[in-house]
């Protein structure tokens, strides 16, 4: 890790010099234009970067770059600071340089249905571009109205539809990128072959460690024609859970299958009078979608093996607007649970499918024997948990009391086979429990890669791998984007 | 060249790469020229690495040995009425798991849900300093670590050996019908690709041979929606479906690269639609040369008859077997490459990435 043993006056001069580099008011060090930056969407760490640079060229942050590498300086990337994991979160002994103004769709081509975008491009932006051509870019993690595609490919961001579409590394073609040696790669483009290794799948998911991707090749899908969305309850979880299995084993492959439980659909309910059939311990969601005349042949098949699934109620929606009331309950189900407390921890872990049943048997019962509340909303079609462990952090021992209970739930998904990140990341918030996953010769593995693309270990330090350096973090109550009611959690 | 060692286990997998100072791992040596190297490396045959580890069909998931022939996967598959969907290409002639893996070669059905590289899960590999690691996950979804599983596909053995691989796969549609629709030239098949993957259909596959006035489609799902779109498609271009025994016979043609020579080079190419047509001139242009486009526009196969050299194509390829250069079309080394190399084989143990030996 590199630390800022530069004197005082020393870090002066070096903030001078980086000032010179990019246009007056473009540099910012004053404590108040600073502060939006000061942390991400895990709320309680803050930390003072010295600077934040903001480019709005290529160019310019590859000279940024180039800057830190020769000053040993280290640098944050930051799309939207929406990382529930503190992958944004700067250092205090380092710089953020912001993507937000490199926000250009460099080209749009509907024949071969790809968009080159630059970093800064909002997620949901590239949709709205390619809509007008039928196309859509796929995935879609439930930030996606503010989230950018730099923040996404850094992250390999999901959503609800990861089963069917696969990740955001799926969907990324090519990538251009400044390194944390100042070198300027480009890997993959335009074409949807790969010939060699796939560096662009590398590049993918790095969390920032690698250095900054400047310019993203994504391929984008036609909009399917027509959707089937259902919503069923049931008595009980295992109810619910026995339909997914019945659902997966039926040969349909649905383009969402989603559960949500008790507490978050009374939260649901009570934020956007969300309407579930009543007596449902968890509600059950699955979406079809495809040409008209498959859907209408699966759909046949879906409504028999839920008919047969001992459902309280099945509701499937009628038109455009009941889907959209469903998925609205769904989408909200997070925030409106952490209406229900001052402080929740998200967690993101995944587990087989067949083990969801005993996997959410297991967190209600901690849940019960320690008396911290717990709401699960998941993609059930993918074994990828969010439980939301409530509590109260002005109450003495209570944050630990979550943590432990989450660390405990991250434990569990990798004794089960799974994973302890779906999609939100390792970033600062899960790194201690990446030895749980990986040994120390796969560690060690792939630092060896982070040294390759990044030697001088300034490019999001701190964050991935275990490290004593920061503090524990843990996440207190709603962005403030979600409490603005802008975007919600997934 | 020599014997290879055969290792049974993981264990004597990693003494058999600690074993010399050059290795090179082979699968079914389905695609040879990634595996021609110089004198002095020692063979590692994954032929005895065979076997499905794990087969859990309401995961969407398996995982197996990399010596795994794709025979048996598929057949494995097919009985719980699963599948890649890529169409896994050279199963009948005898490529492994890693083979296909290592080579790079997903299949026609890459064009709706994408190749290998959207299927694969994760690896266990021996790197360079004979260490055993796992990277990647078992479960369809994980964004833990670094994503090395991608990264070995088309790595043709420089990185590592692969000892096992874990797969996300989906269930197999019902039904599926191809279409075998007029074009008269390539301009006209490109027309045809642009205008069949925009539609409402979801083609699964989309490819054209070279030597046909013709672009074959199939698309999958219940028997009773298949006919109406394909109905629906003939109503707005000339066509006809094939027979099932046709459409059968069809698509193995293309998967096991039947239409190729069996000798001379076989290379193939990432391409973009627009780049289509001057690629399919080019082939034209040079003697005995046959062709095959695949994934809509974006994949390119050059079979030239033997001691007939292989065109300059100024787009990048891969050689799988023949005599010509192993990486084709321009190429950037960046320096990152070289030491991403050397983090996962410091003492270069496996083939360089480039042929400079
Ligand atoms: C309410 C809410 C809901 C969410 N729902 C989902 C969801 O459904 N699925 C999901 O996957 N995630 C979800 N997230 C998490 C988050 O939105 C994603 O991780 C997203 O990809 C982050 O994008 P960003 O632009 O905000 O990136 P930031 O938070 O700014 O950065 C994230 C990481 O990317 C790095 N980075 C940013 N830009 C670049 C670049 N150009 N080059 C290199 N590195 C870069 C940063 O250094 C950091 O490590 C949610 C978050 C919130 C707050």
């Amino acid at each position: 890790m590199v630390k800022a043993s530069t004197t005082g006056q020393g870090m002066a001069a070096v903030l001078r010099r980086l000032a010179a580099l990019l246009p007056a008011g473009r540099i910012l060090q004053g404590p108040a234009q600073m502060a939006a930056y000061e942390s991400d969407a895990l709320t309680a760490f803050h930390a003072r970067p010295l600077a934040v640079a903001v480019p709005q060229t290529q160019d310019e942050v590859i000279a940024v770059v180039r800057f830190c590498r020769d000053e040993k300086l280290p640098f944050v990337a930051r799309g939207s600071g929406t990382s529930l994991s503190g992958g944004s979160l700067p250092l205090e002994n380092g710089i953020v340089i912001t993507l937000n103004r490199l926000n250009r769709i460099l080209r749009l081509d509907p024949e071969q249905r790809i968009a080159v975008v630059e970093p800064g491009v909002v997620n949901l932006a590239v949709t709205a571009a390619a809509a007008p051509f039928g196309l859509h870019y796929a995935p879609d993690p439930s930030s996606q109205s503010i989230c950018t595609i730099g923040g996404n490919v850094a992250f390999n961001a999901g959503g609800a539809h990861c089963l069917k579409y696969g990740m955001t590394s799926n969907h990324v073609l090519g990538v251009k990128a400044v390194l944390g040696t100042g070198e300027v790669v480009e890997f993959g483009g335009p074409s949807r072959e790969q010939i060699g290794p796939d560096w662009t799948g590398l590049f993918v998911g790095n969390e920032g460690l690698f250095g900054i991707a400047l310019e993203i090749t994504l391929q984008l899908l036609p909009r399917a024609e027509c959707y089937h969305t259902v919503l069923a309850g049931y008595r009980t979880l295992e109810q619910a859970g026995d339909a997914v299995t019945a659902v997966v084993a039926s040969g349909l492959l649905p383009g969402a299958i989603e559960i949500m439980e008790k507490l978050a659909l009374e939260a649901a309910v009570a934020a956007v009078h969300a309407e579930y059939p009543p007596g449902c311990e968890a509600v059950l969601i699955v979406e079809l979608e495809g040409p008209r005349e498959v859907v209408a042949a699966d759909r046949v098949r879906l409504d028999e093996i839920l008919a047969a699934s001992s459902p309280v109620e099945v509701r499937p929606a009628r038109d455009a607007v009941e889907r959209l009331a469903i998925w609205k309950g769904r989408k909200s189900a997070f925030s409106a649970v952490g209406r229900l407390s001052p402080d929740f921890i998200v967690q993101d872990g995944v587990v087989p499918r067949r083990r969801l049943g005993e996997a959410l048997r297991k967190i209600n019962e901690w849940s019960r024997e320690s008396g911290i509340r717990c709401a699960n909303v998941f993609h059930a079609g993918d074994g990828n948990l969010h439980p939301l462990i409530l509590y109260d952090g002005r109450e003495p021992g209570a944050l630990q009391r979550a943590e432990a209970l989450a660390g405990k739930i991250l434990r569990m998904c990798v004794e089960m086979g799974g994973s302890i990140t779906g999609e939100h990341g390792i970033g600062v918030e899960k790194r201690d429990y990446l030895a749980d996953m990986f040994s120390a010769d796969e560690i060690a593995c792939m630092q060896r890669i982070r040294a390759a693309f990044d030697p001088l270990t300034i490019a999001n330090p701190g964050k991935m791998f275990p490290s004593a350096e920061a503090p524990a973090l843990t996440q207190h109550g709603l962005h403030p984007l979600e409490k603005a009611g802008v975007i919600s959690r997934e | 060249m020599s014997i290879a060692l055969e290792p049974t286990t993981t264990a004597e997998l990693v003494d058999a790469v600690r074993s010399a100072p050059r290795v090179i791992a082979i699968g079914g040596g389905t695609k040879p020229r990634l595996s021609r190297v110089g004198d002095g490396f020692t063979r590692i045959s994954t032929a005895k690495l065979n076997g499905i580890v794990e087969y859990e069909p309401s995961e969407f998931t398996f995982t197996a040995q990399a010596g795994t022939p794709l025979r048996d996967i598929v057949k494995a598959l097919a009985e719980r009425g699963q599948y890649l969907p890529f169409d896994p290409m050279l199963v009948r002639a005898g490529s492994t798991l890693g083979g296909a893996v290592a080579g790079g070669l997903s299949g026609s059905g890459r064009f709706r849900f994408g190749g290998l590289r959207d299927f694969i899960l994760g690896i266990r590999f021996v790197d360079g300093e004979g260490r055993l690691l796992r990277l990647g996950g078992k479960v369809v979804k994980n964004a833990a670590g670094f994503d090395l599983p991608k990264f070995f596909i088309g790595s043709a053995g420089r990185f590592g050996v692969l000892a096992e691989l874990s797969f996300k796969v989906f269930p197999r549609p019902a039904a599926s019908r191809t279409l075998r629709l007029e074009a008269a030239d390539f301009g006209a098949k490109v027309k045809l690709f642009a205008a069949l993957a925009n539609s409402r259909w979801e083609i699964d596959a989309l490819d054209a041979p070279l030597e046909e006035p013709a672009v074959y489609a199939r698309i999958g799902g219940p028997a009773t929606a298949l006919d109406a779109l394909a109905a629906e498609i003939l109503g707005r271009m000339r066509g006809m479906v094939l027979t099932s025994g046709e459409a059968d016979f069809f698509w193995l043609t293309v998967s096991e690269l039947r239409w190729a020579h069996s000798t001379g080079v076989l290379a193939k190419f990432a391409l973009v639609p627009t780049a289509v047509e001057a690629f399919a001139a080019r082939v034209r242009a040079c003697t005995g040369a046959r062709g095959w486009i695949s994934a809509g526009g974006n994949v390119g196969y050059v079979s030239t008859p033997a001691g007939t050299p292989l065109p300059d194509f100024g787009t990048v390829g891969v050689t799988l077997r023949g005599d010509a250069p192993l990486w084709l079309g321009p190429r950037t080394r960046f320096e990152v490459m070289n030491k991403v190399k050397a983090a996962l084989d410091p003492q270069n143990r496996f083939p360089d990435l480039d042929e400079r030996e």
